[in-house]
């Protein structure tokens, strides 16, 4: 899907704002012979980013579901496995489209704000769900005489209920530790959370493994619903709602929902402050040790919506936009991300070892630089609003 | 389409911006068919709430995020103490030695328990539903040391319904209401609540009969790094305790015990302005609200029925200063969201009639900041619509529960910024000091005492306008 990107010749200011009130275009007093770059061919090609992810994302969690449904039809290690990679792969999809929060789009406002907190709310009380290290009788599984009957809509109450964050009953880091279980291990070995695919089977190891399969299947399923309505909010009437907003409220929109990706909830929230706690509790996800790839991706989608471009999808972009009016700090911002990326991209993996040592540890000064990096990138990013005249 | 207002300057490009405007005065002026009318203009910069300490994220986070040009390691520190904002606190000892030292009697385990998404609580749903952010203060008659209350000498300063395993709780927390109803003169009618708190279940022998109940619901948590920015002068130059303008308002300030300086000092916080600074708000919320010892607030909170020497604590004090100036550094940076629909025609007529009828008399919307120890919330241009003073607000609201200056019937006037995203955040609209108003409509129905004239107003004012000024303060 490729857009050709045009440009607007302007022959006349007088002739554009007639056009405000008339159909009447005939006005041609030379005023100035200018390419512009036209800004809805930017919020049109970032819908078109926008879709052709969360199109991903839907078709690799509807890929995770089907690898479920097959490990709880017969669980194997086999199976098992197949379902951990499955999940793997659903992340690198998903991991990109969270460059569209913070957009005041379908994913966290509106009739369906609820949404980002369903399918990627974190940290979670793990005990909230299932059995922990001291406590086998733990969470909604092991619900005494299993009376909590595991239900998609009963599952959604049980989200942050209580208003507790923690209390995380859905998604994908539900999903995540019913496959990885607990990190136990010291982040030294590297070595993620060892479930044995047993806990599935019956008279398998830990107890209700007939209640656990229910609970695997039926979060797999509602991620395919949340994602479907991601998909379809965007499809039935945000794209063209988005697409009426004024540019300035669009453009705000795109730029900063970026810039505090990267620089807030990126930067701060998911490196700095595990960084600072040196707790794996503050690791995004920190049952599978696949943060490093969450971190990665998130830094990612900011590129593809920085760049307007997702997989076959490639337009006019925001960097298009502020390279015309300053070329410099256009060149300035192209070069803090390649930092960041190259930042980024040297911190070690698992994130658990990579911070585990703090701030003054060979690898915690790697992810020291790295959000560094990604706060110049943030915050340079907010400084185009005034050229841009989006203030 | 205004395009007069510089605002709102299109964002085509440059060339239309340049060559644009000045056309558009003709051309506009050509289209227009209503020349006998002329749309209400916003003012400049009216939605930036917060000054340049604005966000524009309308999602149920909207209260969670933190004010621009913060330095990295400021905004490292908003981190951390988000993160201690958020994490449950767990009962001593325990393997997270940071965050253990809950209790043994507390209000919530958190402090997102009650100010959930750094929003506003509300009443319990049913009796014995624990920390959505009601609680109970508890006073006697009198003064007691440093000009403050006197806590009651067996539950304490504040009722804590919940308790560590092993401990019982004080006991629960019952609220029932009884209808009220307000008629217009236009022969509507709203059904208002009236609410009764009862403590119940008691495991430490009967309430004290003089005992004052004051009920505090959690107020979100934007923008108070701000209010703390206002210059002292500025706010006591609002004050008019003898009503010397003659319009009915008598802000008078409250001037409450300061821990760290130990001497009295104007207070801002709280819904009786009760506290002096952001940082003694937030260790006397993990004091009363949670069981948490700091080197401001080292006693616990316990009574004479148990050996509290014996019940293990989380150290001394429980959250090191290091960590307190962590969440009390958050709680001050956490940016106020911009207004919505700001600009709307019926907004704007609500906002004229919201200044005619004099609820600005309190709300002020404007306010300078000064300098500040956090540059990036210095010197800013704020609408927080509130004086910080205390008013009286007659006997219907009243808890009967002086503290320091403020009578029982008195309370600071609320900053109405936020006010219209708390159904974002918290899913529910309930407003004033302990929840009873169900929506902003009622809340104004409650005002009674110095604002009963100005209730008054509204009521006389026809539907239209009514809704027109409900309008206006849901975009704040």
């Amino acid at each position: 899907m490729k857009r050709p990107i045009s440009k607007l010749y302007v022959l006349s200011a007088f002739a554009l704002v007639l056009s405000a009130c008339s159909s009447d275009d005939n006005g041609t007093s030379e005023v100035d012979e200018k390419e512009v770059l036209v800004r809805a061919e930017v919020m049109e090609n970032y819908t078109d980013v926008v879709q052709a992810n969360y199109a991903a994302a839907l078709a690799d969690a509807q890929a995770l579901q089907t690898a479920i449904d097959t490990f709880v039809a017969d669980p194997t290690e086999v199976s098992f496995e197949a379902a951990k990679t499955a999940w793997l792969a659903s992340r690198e999809s998903y991991g990109t489209t969270e460059a569209f929060r913070f957009a005041n789009g379908p994913i966290d406002t509106g009739d369906t704000e609820d949404l980002e907190g369903l399918l990627n709310s974190w940290p979670m009380d793990e005990a909230y769900v299932d059995y922990v290290e001291g406590d086998a009788t733990a969470g909604l599984i092991n619900d005494t005489d299993a009376t909590f009957e595991i239900t998609k809509a009963n599952l959604v109450v049980k989200n942050g209920e209580g208003d507790t964050e923690e209390n995380v009953s859905v998604g994908y880091h539900a999903i995540e530790f019913l496959l990885w279980g607990q990190d136990l291990t010291d982040p030294s070995e590297k070595i993620s959370g060892q479930r044995p695919y047993t806990d599935f089977v019956d008279e398998g190891t830990a107890a209700n493994q007939d209640r656990r399969r229910t609970y695997l299947q039926v979060v797999a399923a509602l991620l395919v619903d949340n994602l479907q309505e991601v998909v379809d909010a965007w499809s039935t009437s945000y794209e063209a709602t988005f697409l009426a907003l004024s540019e300035k409220e669009a453009l705000n929109n795109m730029l900063g929902s970026i810039a505090e990706l990267s620089s807030s909830e990126l930067a701060v929230e998911r490196m700095a402050v595990a960084l600072n706690n040196q707790d794996q509790e503050d690791e995004h996800s920190c049952f599978s040790d696949n943060t490093h790839r969450d971190i990665r991706l998130n830094l990612e989608g900011v590129k593809n919506v920085y760049t307007g471009a997702y997989g076959s999808v490639i337009g006019l972009s925001l960097a298009d936009l502020i390279a015309e009016v300053d070329a410099d700090l256009a060149s300035e911002l192209d070069t803090l991300l390649a930092a960041a990326e190259t930042a980024v991209n040297a911190t070690a993996i698992p994130f658990d070892f990579a911070i585990v040592q703090g701030k003054t540890g060979v690898e915690g000064a790697k992810v020291q630089e790295a959000v560094v990096a990604l706060q110049a990138f943030g915050n340079k990013l907010l400084e185009a609003k005034t050229p841009l005249e989006i203030n | 389409m205004n395009l007069l207002n510089s605002k709102k300057k299109g964002s085509r490009h440059n060339l239309l911006f340049k060559y644009g405007m000045l056309l558009l005065l003709i051309v506009s002026a050509s289209c227009s068919n209503t020349d006998d009318y002329t749309p209400l203009v916003p003012e400049e910069d009216e939605e930036l709430s917060g000054g340049s300490a604005t966000s524009f994220i309308f999602s149920p986070d909207a209260f969670g995020f933190s004010v621009d040009g913060l330095s990295l390691d400021d905004q490292i520190t908003f981190g951390v103490g988000n993160s201690l904002f958020n994490q449950s606190w767990v009962t001593a000892p325990a393997s997270t030695t940071a965050r253990d030292g809950l209790g043994p009697f507390f209000n919530a385990r958190s402090c997102s328990g009650c100010h959930f998404k750094d929003g506003r609580g509300r009443p319990p749903a049913f009796e014995g539903e624990l920390a959505h952010g009601l609680l109970l203060r508890l006073t006697l008659p009198g003064i007691g040391v440093n000009g403050g209350t006197i806590p009651d000498p067996i539950y304490g300063g504040q009722f804590q319904d919940n308790s560590i395993f092993g401990i019982d709780r004080e006991g629960v927390l019952s609220v029932t209401y009884e209808t009220v109803v307000v008629t217009y003169s236009d022969g509507s009618s709203v059904d208002l609540q009236k609410p009764i708190y009862e403590m119940v279940d008691l495991n430490y022998g009967a309430m004290n009969a003089g005992v004052q109940v004051s009920p505090r619901v959690a107020n979100q948590m934007i923008g108070l790094g701000l209010l703390d920015a206002i210059p002292e002068a500025v706010i006591l130059s609002y004050e008019d305790e003898n009503d010397v303008n003659g319009d009915g308002i008598s802000g008078r300030p409250n001037y409450v015990y300061d821990v760290n300086t130990a001497n009295l000092k104007l207070g801002r916080f709280g819904w009786k302005a009760n506290q002096p600074t952001v940082k003694q708000q937030v260790a006397a919320a993990f004091s009363g609200d949670l069981g948490i010892t700091s080197s401001l607030f080292p006693e616990e909170n316990c009574n004479p029925e148990l050996n509290c020497d014996e019940i293990s604590n989380g150290g001394s004090p429980e959250i090191p200063d290091e960590n307190l100036d962590n969440v009390a550094f958050y709680a001050a940076t956490l940016s106020v969201p911009a207004r919505r629909d700001f600009d709307n025609e019926e907004v704007l007529q609500g906002k004229e009639l919201f200044n005619s009828i004099n609820c600005s008399g309190c709300h002020i919307a404007t306010f300078e900041t000064g300098a500040y120890a956090i540059d990036a919330l210095a010197n800013q241009t704020i609408r927080p619509y509130t004086d910080l003073l205390l008013h009286d607000m007659g006997d219907a609201l009243s808890d009967g529960a002086p503290e320091f200056r403020a009578t029982g019937n008195e309370w600071r006037t609320p900053p109405l910024w936020g006010v219209g995203l708390i159904e974002t955040v918290n899913d529910h609209t309930n407003l004033l000091h302990d929840g009873r108003a169900r929506n902003i409509e009622e809340a104004i129905l409650w005002h009674g005492g110095e604002a009963e004239a100005i209730k008054n107003s509204f009521m006389a004012l026809n539907k239209e306008e009514r809704t027109k000024i409900i309008a206006f303060i849901e975009t704040l």
